[in-house]
């Protein structure tokens, strides 16, 4: 069975490479072919998920060796895959969920000129995202690790001529590329540790390993995660990447991609575990970023910011949930996948009311679409009540025990996170009702643009409202069914490790005191956006919110300190270059011709003084000999 | 005695190029035909000697040695490690792609000019490179090295000084003074680097008698010849001084971001490609090979100026308005990733660092040419006049951005193999260094993109709307290259296996083993 | 006599003739002392040869002649055509190596 592995990557390859190099004869099939294969990857993904249901709980891994990649004197990279419950549970999530967003963007793409490039770098993104997933060892995993932030690249500035899609998509690729540097650097601490960088025996040696360069692994390793899945401080590209088009950012920004820095550490669950220190800075940086994705996604009336914003809080949950070791991985996957679905589908029920509204994104121009859009509302709407953790559907499940397992941390820590986690939920609660108010509820606040179009609301094909509604079932029933008799728990249990945790507070009071904060935030929003209208223009806010508007000044912060210096650095040393380095060397040779300049006036052409320099020279000559026979 | 094949390697070039340059005026495109068919025909010579080249075997294979002057020990030795098949591969390989991609720049200005005859020479100045390069990789002798090493200054003399870029903005003439700085800069620097060279190589055989490259070895290793060390240490300063000139080393460098600038996409290539990793290759062969003690005395000043290199021509990269001058000032940063695998004095990272200098040398190719090819069409090199490049000649921007991604060493594609190994071989021995250079990925992912987004996305520029896309000729150029760089980046197992054991045999001349891991979880 | 005194006389010549080429402008001047800076020269080769008692001086002297007559000729050509030109025989106007 595990020959098949790799056709789980060719065939995404393969979509891509025909579909790039194809040219315009493809123009026509390329979507369907694209499809095709993305499709026949989930095909192969459950046939591989039938065979390892079948297998003993303890014997659900595969490997499978492909070739030698690096083989040099005491260092070997290998391409080899391998197959547990957990990379097949996001086999399954990338592959399903790719697929229904190819499915959708066929319809969402369908007057692009270009729509064969982008199925061919969807493709290209499914097959570096599994290799990511599959990959056996840390090197392996750096290649998909960059082929995904590639595939976002080309995905985000798809629309290149529109500048502002291109300097996101740079942005985008230089914040991750900061965040590969930990990566690197993490491999090569790894190899100097271990004299390995495979998962097997960096796992299995952790226990011979110095604290110190433990932690310096887990912190390294942290930062890779910061950069790919937007977290403090390397968060600043999720909201520009935006600009991609909105399959994109319900795929790639919003089920899969940025998920990848969880995956990443609950991967190396055996190296964090045995890192406390880094653990506590993991569990930090999560608690950050829930609470400022959150804020951020208050204040954004652009949906597809806000929703960014919700996306980045919620893997701030996943990484908090990993940061608390055993007692949280099994839940940070959880939350990961039950988000994959509500998002994915929140993501697209936005591209659908775009598509209707000539690519409105202000949601103060919407208001009252729910007559217009039932499906989009309703699949929607479903989206909303799983995110914000309505009891019985899926956000709700996987949320709450992220709460719990926080409390349980034990200590004035506990406390701590656990707070925050809480004070997140309300927070969500607010910012999606927002969401949900300014856009199917309230009056219409649309007005014809600049030349005279009126939008005209209408529902999408249904090439496009069925992946919605099939998302939002699995919104709707995935935290269920995942929960109840523990399934998912004991699904992934062998490979992450599992502890119950001593909470202070019980399950119970955790779901109350949620439930608590979720009719707050509802509350707060419906009065302010629900019982009175929505202004057509932003008000001034607080400064809170001015800031928040602005994610928080962060992206102020990058541009006076990074870019701002990082131009006066390089305009000073291309100044000192060429006045500096080359300049001594340049006064060099001009000193020299100044010195022969001088030496050029002794030949005047007078024979005369040609003559006395002769005779100077041989009284000189003369002079000398005699001086040496006296000495 | 077995056919000398070393020797006809490098010789078919020669004979290329004195034959190329006496076809007539007027069959202009015969000699071009020519030179791409000995071209050709060089590279099918260094795949026998690739195939013939047995890992496993002795350190120098397909050996020749003939007295040459008697009197002062020189000999005509060749022989090639591992390192040196991988260069002349390479250089073999690259040849026929700058023949081909520089089809036209040396064709007369106005058509039917019948006794224009610089044609000719390009091609034949080229092959007369390919074929002093490739002896310098032959060379165990070190004065018949340093003689087709200094030799070869004069072809690229007249290769940078001679053909420039067509339409230039500041007219014919200002292009005419720029190119000859350019070339006059070259030539200069170039030859202090090998005056000083020379210097050494005199005191070499005074100290040691004669010039073979093996016999030294063998006489240190066996106690016979004593060299004080601080002979040894102001002979290698004399050595290396020239390869750093060459290669070239922060603040050696700015010689080349004027040379290639200045000469046409087919020569800046022939520059930083080929002829420069004559000065990395040496560095690895004579440095290390001849002075084993004054490299590991020199070592830290070295990897400190390599790291310099390696964030300074990066963050001048970021700060160029022209776009040779950029792949320039980028091609000096990688050059410290080399310089930096080399002297980490690991196997990673010396192993590291000759597939570096493949892979460079396949990529910067790759992005040269495609930049050639964008600047030939619009008659510009600054980025300011580009913009939109992408609608309307995508097939063009798809292959700029290939090689742009070669550049900043994306996984997948072979410079990535070769970086990686270079980072990890620093840092086993040296973390902090190789900390800093990782920040050079960050920087290289920065000028990279930079000069992606300016040139081929935003709005179409109006001046580059008619542009055409690229033809076939160029595609020929290009694709191989591409195809190369991805199946070097998932399979570089051809390469390494035949660098292994040479690198094997430098580490054991320096004396030095590998770091071990703190634990030992392979066995 | 003391052969000796002859090489005071050599040596007097040659000053003189040195003299003479360093600040006498005129062409033939210049090309008179430069005669006379040889044969002084010659002398003191005769004297040596005397002085050793050998013939090495005496033959290096006949040498020296043969010499300064095919300077002579060629010098005096130089000279004629020079003169022919400028209408001047000052070497100083003769700076440029051209005419």
């Amino acid at each position: 069975m595990e020959k098949l592995i790799a056709l789980l990557i060719a065939a995404p390859l393969l979509g891509a490479a025909v579909l790039l190099v194809g040219g315009r004869r493809l123009d026509r099939v390329g979507h369907w072919i694209g499809t095709l294969l993305s499709t026949a990857s989930f095909v192969i993904g459950l046939l591989l998920f039938a065979d390892l249901l079948g297998k003993n709980a303890e014997h659900r891994t595969l490997i499978q060796h492909l070739w030698t990649w690096i083989p040099v004197e005491g260092f070997q990279a290998d391409v080899t895959f391998r197959l547990d419950q957990l990379s097949m549970t996001f086999v399954l999530l990338i592959t399903g969920v790719g697929s229904l967003i190819h499915l959708y963007s066929v319809g969402y793409m369908e007057h692009d000129e270009r729509r064969r490039r982008f199925f061919g770098y969807l493709n290209l993104f499914l097959a570096a995202m599994l290799l990511l997933v599959l990959a056996d060892n840390y090197l392996l995993l750096y290649v998909g690790w960059e082929g995904v932030g590639l595939a976002s690249y080309l995905l985000i500035g798809f629309w290149q001529h529109k500048p502002s899609a291109a300097t996101a998509a740079k942005k985008a690729f230089l914040v991750n590329r900061v965040g590969d540097m930990g990566l690197s650097i993490a491999i090569m601490l790894m190899f100097t540790t271990f004299g390995s960088f495979a998962f097997g025996p960096v796992f299995g040696h952790v226990d011979g390993a110095s604290q110190g360069k433990l932690t310096a692994i887990g912190l390294m390793l942290l930062l890779a995660a910061c950069g790919k899945s937007a977290q403090v401080p390397l968060q600043s590209w999720l909201g520009d990447a935006m600009e991609g088009p909105t399959p994109v950012s319900a795929l790639i920004h919003a089920a899969t991609m940025v998920t990848a820095g969880v995956y990443l550490i609950v991967r190396s669950a055996a190296v964090f575990n045995a890192a406390p220190d880094a653990q506590l800075v993991v569990t930090v940086v999560g608690t950050v970023t829930l609470l400022f994705g959150a804020i951020v996604g208050c204040a954004k009336d652009d949906i597809k910011k806000a929703l960014a914003g919700s996306t980045m809080s919620q893997i701030g949950y996943m990484v908090l949930a990993a940061g608390l070791g055993p007692i949280g991985y099994v839940f940070a996957i959880m939350h990961l996948v039950t988000h994959g679905f509500f998002k994915a589908g929140l993501f697209l029920g936005a591209g659908s009311v775009m598509h209707g509204m000539n690519d409105e994104v202000d949601m103060r121009k919407f208001g009252g679409l729910r007559k217009y859009m039932p499906v989009t509302f309703i699949t929607f709407g479903l989206g909303y009540l799983a995110i914000i953790g309505f009891p019985g559907l899926s956000g709700f499940f996987s949320k709450d025990k992220i709460i719990e397992a926080a409390f349980a941390k034990g200590g004035t820590e506990g406390w701590i996170l656990g707070g925050a986690a809480l004070v997140g939920a309300a927070i969500t609660a607010f910012y999606m009702t927002r969401v949900m108010l300014m856009t199917f509820f309230g009056e219409k606040r649309w007005q014809p643009d600049a030349e005279g179009h009126e939008p005209h609301p209408h529902e999408s094909p249904a090439v496009m409202t069925i992946p919605m509604i099939v998302l939002a079932v699995g919104s709707v029933l995935g935290g269920a069914f995942f929960s109840i008799g523990d399934r998912f728990l004991k699904w992934l249990e062998p490979v992450t490790g599992h502890s119950e945790g001593h909470s202070p507070v019980s399950a119970g009071e955790v779901t109350i005191a949620t439930m608590v904060c979720l009719v707050i935030g509802v509350g707060i929003a419906w009065a302010q956006y629900g019982r009175k209208p929505v202004p057509a223009l932003a008000p001034r806010g607080s400064l809170l919110t001015r800031a928040a508007r602005r994610d928080l000044l962060q992206d102020d912060f990058n541009h006076v300190v990074l870019v701002r210096g990082g131009e006066h650095l390089t305009r000073s040393l291309v100044y000192l270059d060429h006045s500096l380095v080359d300049g001594v060397v340049n006064g060099t040779a001009a000193g020299f011709g100044g010195l022969s300049g001088r030496l050029r006036r002794l030949q005047n052409g007078f024979a005369r003084s040609y003559a006395v320099s002769m005779f100077g020279g041989a009284a000189l000559l003369v002079a000398a000999t005699l001086l040496m026979r006296a000495v | 005695m077995s056919f000398p094949l070393l020797t006809a390697t490098a010789a078919l070039p020669a004979l290329g190029a004195v034959a190329t340059a006496a076809v007539p005026a007027a069959r202009r495109t015969a000699a071009k035909w020519l030179a791409l068919l000995i071209s050709l025909g060089t590279l099918a010579l260094a795949i026998t000697v690739l195939v013939r080249f047995d890992p496993g075997g002795a350190r120098y294979q397909l050996t020749e040695s003939h007295t040459w002057i008697r009197d002062f020990g020189v000999r005509y030795e060749l022989g090639v490690d591992g390192i040196g098949v991988a260069l002349i591969a390479l250089t073999a390989v690259l040849i026929p792609f700058i023949i081909l991609a520089g089809w036209h720049d040396a064709d007369p200005l106005e058509t039917g000019n019948r006794r224009w005859r610089p044609t000719q020479g390009f091609f034949a100045l080229i092959l007369a490179v390919e074929a002093m390069v490739l002896i310098s990789f032959e060379a165990t002798d070190v004065f018949l090295f340093y003689i087709f090493f200094e030799a070869m200054l004069i072809p690229m003399y007249f290769l940078i000084g001679g053909f420039g870029d067509r339409a230039h903005a500041q007219g014919e003439e200002a292009a005419a003074t720029q190119r000859s700085y350019a070339a006059v800069k070259f030539l200069l620097y170039n030859l202090v680097g090998g005056l000083i060279m020379l210097a050494a190589v005199i005191g070499l055989y005074v100290v040691a008698g004669n010039f073979s490259l093996q016999q030294i070895a063998e006489a240190r290793a066996s106690g016979s010849l004593h060299m004080a060390t601080s002979t040894e240490r102001w002979l290698f300063l004399g050595f290396f001084f020239a390869f750093a000139v060459k290669a070239p080393l922060w603040p050696l460098h700015t010689w080349l971001p004027n040379a290639m600038q200045e000469s046409t996409a087919p020569v800046a290539v022939l520059i930083t490609a080929v002829v420069d990793k004559v000065g990395t290759f040496a560095m690895l062969r004579f440095c290390l090979g001849l002075f084993p003690e004054a490299s590991r005395w020199a070592t830290p000043v070295i990897l400190v100026l390599a790291l310099i290199s390696i964030v300074y021509g990066a963050l001048l990269a970021v700060g160029q308005r022209d776009i040779k001058r950029l792949v320039a000032y980028a091609s000096i940063s990688h050059f410290g990733f080399i310089i930096l695998g080399i002297f980490a004095m690991t196997s990673q990272g010396q192993s590291g660092a000759t597939l570096y200098m493949v892979n460079h040398g396949i990529s910067t190719a790759a992005l040269m040419l495609v930049a050639g090819f964008l600047i030939s069409r619009r008659g510009s090199r600054l980025i300011a006049d580009y913009g939109g490049v992408q609608k309307v000649a995508p097939v063009l921007a798809g292959t700029f951005l290939i090689g742009g991604l070669a550049t900043l060493s994306l996984p997948g594609l072979a410079p990535f193999v070769s970086e990686f190994l270079v980072l990890v071989g620093t840092f086993t021995r040296y973390p902090v260094i190789g900390i800093i250079a990782t920040l050079g990925i960050v920087l290289a992912a920065l000028y990279t993109l930079v000069l992606y987004q300016r040139t081929m996305t935003g709005p179409v520029k109006p001046e580059v709307s008619t542009m055409p896309d690229l033809r076939v000729r160029e595609v020929l150029v290009v694709a191989p290259l591409i195809v190369l760089l991805i199946f070097l980046g998932v399979y570089p197992k051809p390469v390494t296996n035949i660098v292994n054991p040479a690198v094997k045999h430098t580490m054991s001349d320096v004396q030095k083993k590998d770091p071990k891991p703190e634990v030992e979880a392979v066995k | 006599m003391n052969p000796v005194n002859y090489l005071y006389l050599a040596g007097l010549l040659f000053t003189i003739g040195a003299t003479g080429v360093l600040i006498r402008r005129n062409a033939i001047v210049v090309f008179m002392c430069i005669e006379l800076m040889l044969n002084a020269c010659n002398l003191a080769f005769v004297t040596f040869s005397r002085l050793h008692g050998n013939l090495d001086g005496q033959v290096i002297a006949f040498f020296t002649m043969v010499v300064a007559a095919a300077e002579v000729v060629v010098g005096l050509a130089i000279i004629v055509s020079l003169f022919r030109t400028r209408h001047s025989a000052s070497v100083d106007d003769a700076s440029l190596m051209k005419l």
